[in-house]
């Protein structure tokens, strides 16, 4: 959505800041001159964030990839530069990243990485602290928004000691957590200037190989900073029957549950203070490493011969708060908890629902109509399609995979599945992001693939932001459109085999996806309805449901739309003798839009205007 | 700091997305701040928008460290609406209190026929010895003539159950609107009082700080 600017909070105030809102902040007080992302869970508000702020150039990048590229050159040009990604994010850009490590930073560079620790909104759990060891890099890991904030001011000082890009390891239990946070001033840092070195920064073989060294150097030092950083600090504790050594969120949930207990804090976590940790296993009876997901420290520390607990006990998934924290810490004490006074009481899952209205429901509806179609998909609201009613989704793996797996799914069919179609389903931003490269492998390949882009003109799940195909920038500012039409046809599909649908027109876009599956050769479908949840949606008058005219037919049910909901139901046997159970439905007025999808299917015509309501406003939008 | 025994306030607030959870919680955390407290507030956002679960923690103190209230701690429990009271109903320590909104807001995976809503969450949490304070939020707002007033009525509702004055509350939900909607200030200080009003009957002593 349109990011104005606003006037920073003064200097020296106490304000409460989420740990993304408090990065940026940070990143704008060091006089961060670039700053890229693309969107993504638990990330996306750090770039969001920083675009309201005056003297800093912030873009939202097509992908991670290229993110990191834009703030590699800011920083080789001497101007400290701030990249965000999410966890999945810094697997695209790990190309760029695992040779950056060679070049190391010119200005000031932090990479903040945010996991989604649980996964709260990811396709996978993984642990990023793997690359600061993978990449040799310094990685800093915050346990609150203050503590956000101080690294971000941290790590440029840090980054610019060593010449090194500085990891920031974020979960989702810091960039979504809001606290109370003590910011600064800011001091503008006017670049350095560019300054040219090919032995730095052209990595053919021959000046590669000549900087591998440098990087095993710059670790060693970086190790013997660890040691004597502040960052990472001995809370001590009375009660020496266990130590604690933790980073990130883990550390509050340690500091919650054992206040008397001496901990070892790790803010830089990466390379590790063995030295430190060493000597203060020697002060306590059991040495605990409490670590979300991975056992990366329990496997250094027992490598350097420091006996220590952790996933012997501990989960490996999951965070680890302190009530999983508690039954680990008796089961090592060998004592037993009191039992929970209140057992958690059985209530029906209530899993997201796509929005009343969303285009994607047309497309979902239809889509569960196909027969013999196999649907890959991919990252975004549309995933939801897999749920129910629709269970209209074969597949999801990762950013634009829906074009390269589609593609494998039509060369590796079984003859058994000679005449299955094969659709990829695929978003406007995803498409933009990864999908391009995987569409011009359908077409110079000549796969048998219906492509389905849902172009709702929004980054819909992250909650909305813009893309190259909306029109503006991450600021609101008008900018260069692309075309997808256009796009489609530069890949190499024929323009005949193009169309442009509207989404709630349910008989049109159920013919264009039959004729074109019918059809070998790729194809592309672009559906064109805006997200629910941007300006560019109109809301329409109300329709309702006339409680005589309804046979229970439940076609309008399969919808999926969650204003219809079912009354009643009764169980009736068809002339062929088939029991069947019929539903009898109403609308909810007052979230109804009047997208007129369930009008289309209804059998008996019961669905029509709704008497007009004043005054009433829905829930959704706040 | 260390090894000070902390004494933090928990309130858990609980609804579905969409509704306001977020916000209502922010505004709490505001009032305390206003009180010179320590504060952390975290739910996990995402894909709450789509009308999934949404828990909102809110701990306020002299310090707080994990953001996140642990089963059986929790002091309050704003429930939004009627079956996520009853979802959460484990995270109420001993003694506790339940405030909620009686409104039902059924998932598509109920009205498909997938699962039952239960058939009376205020009555299966009093079974359990709770004391709970259930009130219609949307129908108080809808008297006053808008169901936006919704949040205020929940806020006005937990006013007399914190510890600070439901002044304080009050002024952080009008400082908001006289910022964003001038227009909607008055408004919205009458669903305050509405919503207060109708937990009234049953007021009982203001909260005690502290988990037992």
């Amino acid at each position: 959505m349109a990011a104005t600017q606003f006037a920073p909070a003064p200097s020296h105030s106490r304000l409460l800041l989420s740990g993304n809102e408090a990065i940026s902040r940070a990143a704008w007080e060091s006089g961060v001159r670039v700053a890229s992302a693309y969107p993504g869970t638990p990330s996306t508000e750090m770039l969001e964030n920083l675009a309201h702020y005056p003297d800093i150039y912030a873009e939202w990048s097509v992908n991670e990839k290229v993110a990191l590229e834009v703030a590699i050159g800011a920083s080789m040009a001497g101007s400290r530069s701030f990249c965000a990604m999410k966890h999945v994010g810094l697997n695209v850009a790990a190309d760029p990243l695992m040779t950056l490590t060679l070049t190391g930073a010119a200005g000031g560079m932090v990479i903040a990485v945010a996991d989604d620790v649980g996964l709260s909104s990811s396709q996978n759990e993984q642990d990023s602290r793997f690359w600061g060891r993978f990449a040799h890099l310094p990685l800093l890991e915050p346990s609150d928004s203050q503590e956000a904030y101080d690294m971000v001011r941290a790590g440029y000082e840090l980054s610019e000691k060593f010449q090194v890009p500085v990891l920031l390891r974020l979960t989702t239990r810091i960039c979504h957590v809001k606290g109370m946070v003590s910011v600064g001033e800011r001091t503008a840092h006017p670049s350095a200037g560019f300054v040219k070195d090919p032995r730095r920064w052209v990595m053919v073989p021959g000046n590669a190989k000549a900087r591998i060294p440098l990087m095993y150097q710059r670790e060693e030092a970086l190790r013997a900073e660890a040691e004597i950083s502040p960052l990472n600090y001995v809370a001590a504790g009375a009660d020496r029957r266990v130590g604690f050594v933790a980073s990130g969120p883990a550390w509050m949930h340690v500091q919650e549950a054992y206040p008397n207990a001496p901990a070892l804090k790790l803010g830089l976590s990466y390379p590790a203070p063995i030295e430190k940790i060493r000597a203060f296993a020697a002060t306590v009876e059991h040495l605990f490493v409490v670590e979300e997901t991975e056992p990366l420290l329990e496997m250094e520390l027992k490598a350097a011969g420091i006996d220590c607990h952790g996933k012997d006990l501990l989960p490996r998934i999951g965070e680890l708060p302190p009530e999983i924290l508690r039954p680990a810490v008796a089961r090592l004490l060998g004592e037993t908890l009191p039992a929970p006074s209140t057992r958690p009481a059985q209530v029906f899952p209530r899993p997201p629902t796509m929005c009343v209205a969303c285009p994607h429901l047309g497309v979902y509806y239809t889509l569960a109509q196909l027969r013999n179609v196999t649907i890959a998909g991919d990252i975004g609201c549309y995933t939801l399609g897999a749920g129910h009613p629709w269970n209209a989704l074969d597949s999801t793996i990762s950013m634009g995979a829906s074009m390269g797996m589609a593609l494998g799914l039509d060369k590796g069919r079984s003859e058994s599945d000679r005449d299955k179609k094969i659709v990829a389903v695929i978003g406007d931003s995803t498409f933009l992001h990864m999908g391009m490269q995987g569409l011009l492998d359908i077409t110079y390949n000549g796969g048998n693939v219906t492509v389905l882009i849902l172009d709702n003109r929004t980054v819909g799940m992250t909650g909305g932001q813009d893309n190259p195909a909306t029109g503006r920038d991450i600021r609101g500012q008008a900018a260069p459109k692309v075309d997808f039409v256009k796009i489609c046809e530069a890949l190499g599909v024929a323009p005949e085999r193009i169309r442009k649908v509207d989404p709630y027109q349910l008989p049109v876009l159920f013919k264009a996806l039959r004729e074109e599956t019918k059809t070998p050769g790729p194809s592309v479908i672009i559906t064109d309805r805006p997200c629910v949840l941007i300006d560019d949606f109109k809301r329409q008058s109300p329709y309702a449901v006339d409680a005589d005219k309804c046979t229970g037919c439940g076609n309008c049910v399969d919808i999926g739309c969650p204003a219809i909901h079912v009354k009643r139901r009764e169980k009736a046997i068809k002339p062929s003798g088939k029991e069947v159970e019929l539903q009898f439905v109403a609308i909810e007025t007052a979230a109804c839009t009047g997208c007129g999808l369930c009008v289309q299917p209804c059998a008996p015509g019961a669905i029509g205007a709704a008497a007009p309501l004043a005054a009433i406003n829905v829930l959704k939008k706040h | 700091m260390k090894n000070e025994v902390t004494k933090v306030t928990n309130i858990l607030v609980v609804g579905i997305g969409g509704q306001g959870v977020m916000t209502a919680t922010e505004i709490l955390a505001e009032a305390a701040i206003s009180q010179g407290h320590d504060v952390k507030k975290t739910e996990v956002a995402g894909m709450a928008q789509r009308g999934g679960v949404v828990s909102s923690h809110l701990r306020f103190g002299k310090r707080v460290l994990s953001p996140q209230i642990a089963p059986g701690e929790a002091d309050l429990i704003v429930g939004f609406e009627a079956a996520e009271a009853l979802r959460w109903i484990h995270y109420l320590r001993p003694g506790g209190r339940v405030l909620m909104n009686t409104a039902r807001l059924v998932p598509p995976v109920v009205s498909g026929g997938l699962y039952d809503y239960p058939e009376d969450p205020v009555g299966e949490i009093r079974a359990l010895g709770i004391e709970v304070h259930a009130f219609d939020a949307m129908a108080i707002a809808l008297a006053l003539g808008d169901v936006r007033l919704g949040n205020s009525v929940m806020l006005g509702a937990i006013a007399d159950h914190l510890p600070f004055s439901a002044e304080v509350l009050l002024e952080s939900i009008l400082r908001r609107f006289r910022l964003r909607k001038p227009g909607m200030v008055e408004a919205n200080a009458r669903a305050f009082e509405g919503g207060r009003a109708a937990v009234a009957g049953s007021a009982q002593p203001t909260l005690a700080v502290g988990v037992a």
